[in-house]
């Protein structure tokens, strides 16, 4: 049968982008507090849930934003959050409780310039590395990084998607640029996206062990509420839930966590190449910057530079397949980013010699344009 | 073969810049069709400070969405348009607020004063982006005066549909008045090289 197309051509902002695809990955439950460059999430939600039967709370700050967050993922809402950096390191504890306890919930962090209070309106990449180890302890990470606005909408949806497959908080790191810029889109709300929601339980409440290993590596989870009970911990628990010393229990458990991540490693893998076939030069760029990438290698090529792009779209786990790749087909790698240096650290890291890296740095809370990538690859090359 | 065409309205907060952007890339992106990119930046201040909003159009997807060498430029003050005004192509566009900007890099410049029509004619000084959405739909060959009147009506508040409307119309009128004095335009061909 075919269904019939709804489709609604918009001029959206990434912020907006994101909500509509929040909503349409199945979102009932948004806490936050309102911070430049994420506070138009929280203004449309505010408005969009209650419609929807939906709720929207305004906390008094992040670290309860995030705490109604996993309060409402156990009790079956699929539910977010946004911030930017101030907000997200508040979060950092939750986050690693989210973690432990195996909370599935988005986290949006629209990045400007830090640290601290840092850059309010100006935009920045340097919360990368506080994405993968911000919160304590030995942990896996899945962040996902957005550079256009159908990218805001489609991301978010596998933000959920990866959320509650693999019972974890999945990061939306989104910078400035792309979280304010508008762009047209084409939404189609009878589209068949796919739509992942949590395994429930399918045995009777005396038998669930809401923390047991399965294949897959995902235990079930039940609803709060619904006649499951079981115990919910930031210590380190046995299969049951409950707070637990034995090693022979530890063990399991955190190799458990990071096996739910490595071993969808490559469903969680999302990025895409331009040109990269015959290229000598390539740009590793994410988010704003993959874009002036993009304009740089076109106009590379115009003078006759075989420039390729590798966009990354997932940044945790970190794209080695991809990234390995590239290093062995081309000379030189540029990866610009606007920080001192995060993702460039991990190019370095899984080149085996066979290609020269080169960074470029932009830390003055202006996105890099094509120009400054062509500059730098003159230099280089 | 794909074009790309850069605008960027400048002034400083306060002024309606940033919602003039929007109004400009709906008007060209939904009601003309074509794509568009719309950026900002600005302070952390609500009024004073420096604001700026840039539309990139393109008959293909943009890649840099952030304004390149500007085919079209407003200034909303004499801070902006001293600041932005290398960033014009040869050919490109120049459009000034007369009311605030006093001294003129060139002399190919239109000159209307937005915010004075809006506070004499409309009695209501907030409408002068929307006095200067109109002049540009007549100024540059980039939007078509149904669009953006069509743009402006779906985004202002209701209720001042009929203000806004009014204002749009006087915006397009001195548009056709300075339009008519004549100035030299760089001959055809002559194009910049990093664009």
């Amino acid at each position: 049968m075919k269904k019939k197309s709804k489709k609604r051509e918009l001029l959206l902002q990434g912020n907006e982008a994101i909500v509509e695809g929040a909503l349409k990955a199945g979102c009932s439950f948004f806490a936050g507090y309102p911070i430049t460059p994420a506070t138009e999430i929280s203004e449309l939600l505010s408005v969009k849930l209650p419609q929807r039967d939906g709720t929207f709370i305004q906390m008094e700050d992040e670290i309860a934003s995030l705490g109604a967050v996993i309060g409402a993922s156990l009790a079956g809402a699929k539910a977010m959050t946004a911030t930017s950096g101030p907000g997200f390191s508040l979060m950092q504890e939750n986050l690693g409780f989210a973690v432990i306890a195996e909370v599935p919930c988005v986290i949006v962090n629209a990045m400007r310039g830090g640290p601290s209070t840092g850059l309010p309106t100006m935009p920045s990449q340097s919360d990368v590395m506080q994405a993968r180890w911000g919160t304590h302890g030995d942990h896996p990470t899945i962040a996902l990084c957005p550079s256009t606005i159908r990218e805001c909408y489609d991301l978010t949806i596998k933000a959920f998607n990866y959320s509650e497959k693999f019972r974890i908080p999945v990061i939306l790191l989104v910078d400035e640029v792309v979280a304010h810029m508008r762009e047209k889109i084409a939404i189609d709300d009878e589209e068949d996206v796919e739509i992942f929601n949590r395994i429930k339980p399918t045995v009777p409440p005396e038998w669930y062990i809401p923390f047991e290993d399965t294949p897959k590596g995902v235990p079930a989870m039940a609803n709060f509420g619904d006649g499951y009970r079981y115990h919910v911990t930031g210590l380190t628990h046995d299969i049951r839930g409950f707070p637990t010393s034995r090693p022979d229990e530890i063990d399991p458990f955190i190799r458990r966590l990071f096996r739910k991540v490595s071993q969808n490693f490559a469903e969680v893998q999302i990025g895409e190449f331009y040109q990269a076939d015959d290229a000598d030069i390539t740009i590793i760029a994410y988010g704003s910057v993959a874009r002036s990438a993009r304009r740089a290698a076109a106009d590379g090529r115009e003078r006759g530079l075989k420039i390729g792009v590798l966009k990354m779209n997932t940044l945790w786990p970190f794209m080695r397949t991809q990234v390995e790749k590239v290093l062995r087909t081309s000379k030189v790698v540029i990866v610009p980013e606007m920080n001192m240096g995060q993702v460039s650290r991990e190019v370095k890291r899984v080149n085996k010699g066979d290609a020269k890296v080169f960074t470029i740095n932009k830390v003055d809370g202006t996105i890099i344009t094509p120009q400054e990538i062509l500059g730098r690859i003159k230099e280089v090359s | 073969m794909s074009y790309r065409y850069d605008i960027r309205l400048s002034g400083s907060g306060g002024q309606g810049l940033i919602l003039m952007g929007i109004i400009l890339a709906e008007a060209i992106g939904i009601y003309d069709g074509k794509y568009v990119a719309q950026t900002q930046s600005y302070g952390p201040e609500a009024r004073g400070g420096s604001s700026k909003a840039e539309v990139v159009v393109s008959n293909a997807e943009i890649d840099y969405p952030k304004a390149l060498k500007l085919d079209l430029l407003l200034t909303m003050n004499q801070k902006s348009c001293d600041d932005y005004y290398m960033d014009l192509k040869p050919d490109g566009i120049l459009i000034v607020d007369s009311t605030f900007v006093k001294q003129l890099p060139t002399p190919r410049a239109y000159q209307i004063p937005f915010t004075r029509i809006a506070r004499e004619k409309l009695k209501r000084e907030m409408v002068a982006n929307i006095v200067a959405l109109g002049a540009i739909s007549k100024l540059a060959p980039i939007v078509s005066s149904r669009a953006i009147e069509t743009a402006v009506l779906a985004r202002v508040p209701k209720g001042t549909e009929r203000l806004n409307r009014d204002a749009l119309k006087a915006g397009m009128a001195a548009a056709q008045k300075v339009k008519k004095i004549s100035f030299p335009i760089a001959p055809a061909g002559f194009e910049d090289e990093d664009t």
